[in-house]
């Protein structure tokens, strides 16, 4: 959502430019005698609590990463030395936090192709005259209204060495199964295939839009030309949606980022491993920092500051991609 | 590009490709209906088992393996609603802080975005970009600094931690403020020339235009609330929603799947009904508030 949202930013004004501008008409946004603290009133509410619980967190958030504070303390200031922690190669923190960002970026190099593979599939297998395409639609939706917690103990159900669906249907039809929460690569897939679950129907309904939005005029004029499928996918469909793929990939980049309910829930972000778990994400790194244990709050507000700058620099790329693209 | 997405959206048919000599032979369209119901039963038989392990009681889960029970009950259902008093807050405080939160959002963002969108006022375009520039900012950076707030407001473990982050958020009010930006004027020009004043305008004539979009910004905002899993696994320790609930159950109960699943189907069934008369809805509102935002 978020990179998304910048391009709209700059261009937010216009239209209500063009519904007052330059009309006889009496602008009904200033308003002769009207008590010009009205405005304020209207957003003071909200404006309030954002400015409590976001905009001054901001800056707290900077502060506490330049203290040492725990849960129980306030602690001294120590300038950027949380962040060496994790910055400098020969501290003791740098390896874990190090190994939960590649497990991160792991599961974003895995993921987004084939949330965005996939998604563009079903979006193709949809965008058909069907009767009951929009039932197929709706079923496809359905996990994305759930929350990551009753997706995460699905698929941790599904995955039971013991009794669950898959490891017994394996056994069933191979003799075997391999204990899918306890090592990897299974560890992984198991992640993955319930993330898949959980997200493909957001993505196929953002493609399905795009693709309606294609005139059949090209396609038609491409079949008079004697194209086949493959190069009316090709030439008319991946060039029409090239705007819509590079929203649906940073939207994808930024959520795989921010993985921490799946590996927390169905892992347990094991196979367990010297530097804190072959499938632990940053995030669940950072939770367990700054909420569980000792409760480091100054170290986990560092460590996030990090992701974020990381993110921040995702998004600038993505979106200077998007710009390139309008222009 | 985002206008083209709404068309798409708002048109809601396929492209029609039957003119363009390319209606499939009934071989393959059979082929193609195969495999959308292979999918389906993909999304949906993840469901049928959760609920089928809810109807099993303790052992019974591994003994029966079965997809229809054999001895179905309602054991665990009864277990949780009536042996443990735990898990009966948790769904109350879900069922509070969904329909409480959304209740706030909606109110205080459409009084902020109407401002935004219809008065003019010294400071209005830089309050607005900071309110955007938010947007950009990842929530991980947000979380420790927002515990230490709610700590020192003595807010910990209280119901109203687990909807203040969510209250202060910005995007129903971009969103809002868009549509309100879309509506004519001329109801609004009436009703000052009849004497409403601001807020009379505001309550009698631009918020019942807007109900579309209060009603697609009441659905996210529920669902967002009902599903949150990180913030309040971090804020709470007694007053808890189901989904950091469910993760305690499992905890407790590793060895009882039966029972955490039912504590699962307890949570998804309250989305999955609204989902299920809201359905084509709930799919545009989504679809169009990922566009826009």
């Amino acid at each position: 959502m978020t990179a998304a949202s910048a391009g709209s930013v700059t261009t937010g004004k216009a239209p209500g430019r063009r519904l007052f501008g330059g009309s006889a008409r009496k602008d009904a946004r200033r308003r002769i005698g009207e008590n010009p603290l009205i405005p304020y009133l209207f957003i003071a509410p909200h404006f309030i609590i954002f400015a409590i619980f976001i905009l001054y967190p901001f800056f707290l958030g900077i502060w506490i990463s330049v203290h040492d504070s725990s849960s129980l303390r306030d602690g001294p200031f120590v300038g950027f030395n949380q962040f060496l922690k994790v910055l400098n190669p020969s501290s003791i923190h740098f390896p874990r936090f190090w190994n939960a960002v590649w497990n991160t970026i792991l599961f974003v190099f895995m993921s987004v192709p084939l949330l965005v593979g996939v998604g563009l599939f079903l979006a193709t297998l949809l965008n058909q005259k069907l009767r009951g395409r929009n039932v197929f639609r709706a079923i496809y939706f359905v996990p994305w209204t759930l929350s990551v917690a009753v997706v995460g103990l699905t698929w941790w159900w599904m995955f039971n060495s013991n009794a669950g669906f898959i490891p017994l249907a394996l056994k069933a039809v191979f003799g075997q199964s391999p204990n899918f929460l306890a090592s990897n690569p299974w560890a992984w897939f198991t992640i993955l295939i319930s993330t898949l679950w959980w997200t493909i129907g957001f993505n196929t309904i953002i493609f399905l839009a795009g693709l309606q939005a294609i005139s059949a005029d090209l396609y038609e004029a491409a079949s008079v030309d004697g194209a086949n499928r493959w190069q009316q996918f090709k030439s008319i469909t991946l060039p029409s949606l090239r705007p819509i793929l590079l929203l649906v990939v940073t939207l994808q980049i930024l959520a795989s980022f921010q993985l921490v309910g799946q590996p927390q829930i169905i892992t347990g972000g094991g196979p367990p491993s010297a530097l804190g778990g072959e499938t632990a994400p940053v995030l669940l790194h950072i939770y367990q920092t700054g909420f569980e244990g000792r409760r480091e709050h100054s170290f986990a507000a560092a460590m996030a500051l990090v992701v974020a700058a990381m993110m921040i620099v995702v998004s600038v790329i993505n979106f200077r991609l998007f710009s390139s693209e309008r222009s | 590009m985002t206008s083209a997405l709404e068309q798409g959206l708002a048109k809601d048919q396929p492209t029609d490709l039957t003119l363009v000599g390319r209606r499939r032979g009934s071989g393959s369209r059979l082929g193609l209906i195969v495999l959308l119901v292979a999918i389906a039963v993909f999304f949906i038989l993840p469901l049928a088992l959760v609920l089928s392990a809810s109807l099993k009681f303790q052992s019974e889960v591994f003994t029966d393996t079965s997809f229809i029970p054999r001895d179905p009950g309602l054991e665990n259902y009864e277990a949780l609603f009536s042996g443990n008093a735990e898990f009966v807050r948790w769904f109350m405080n879900s069922a509070i802080v969904a329909v409480v939160g959304t209740t706030l959002v909606l109110m205080l963002t459409s009084l902020s975005a109407y401002a935004f969108a219809r008065i003019d006022f010294p400071l209005k375009g830089p309050l607005f970009g900071l309110l955007i520039v938010t947007l950009l900012l990842p929530g991980v950076m947000f979380l420790v600094p927002q515990v230490k707030i709610v700590g020192a407001l003595g807010l910990y473990d209280s119901l109203p931690a687990l909807m203040l982050p969510g209250l202060a958020g910005v995007f129903g009010l971009f969103f809002l403020r868009q549509f309100f930006l879309g509506l004519p004027l001329e109801l609004e020009e009436a009703a000052y020339v009849d004497g409403a004043n601001r807020l009379r305008t505001f309550v009698s004539v631009a918020l019942p235009l807007a109900l579309p979009a209060l009603a697609t910004l009441a659905v996210i905002t529920f669902l967002a609330f009902w599903n949150d899993y990180l913030w309040p696994l971090i804020i709470c320790q007694e007053q808890c929603t189901l989904p950091p609930g469910l993760k305690s159950l499992q905890r407790q109960f590793t060895g009882d799947p039966g029972l955490v699943m039912a504590g699962a189907v307890v949570a998804a069934i309250p989305v999955l009904l609204l989902y299920l008369v809201l359905q084509r809805y709930i799919v545009q509102s989504v679809a169009s508030s990922g566009i826009k935002g």
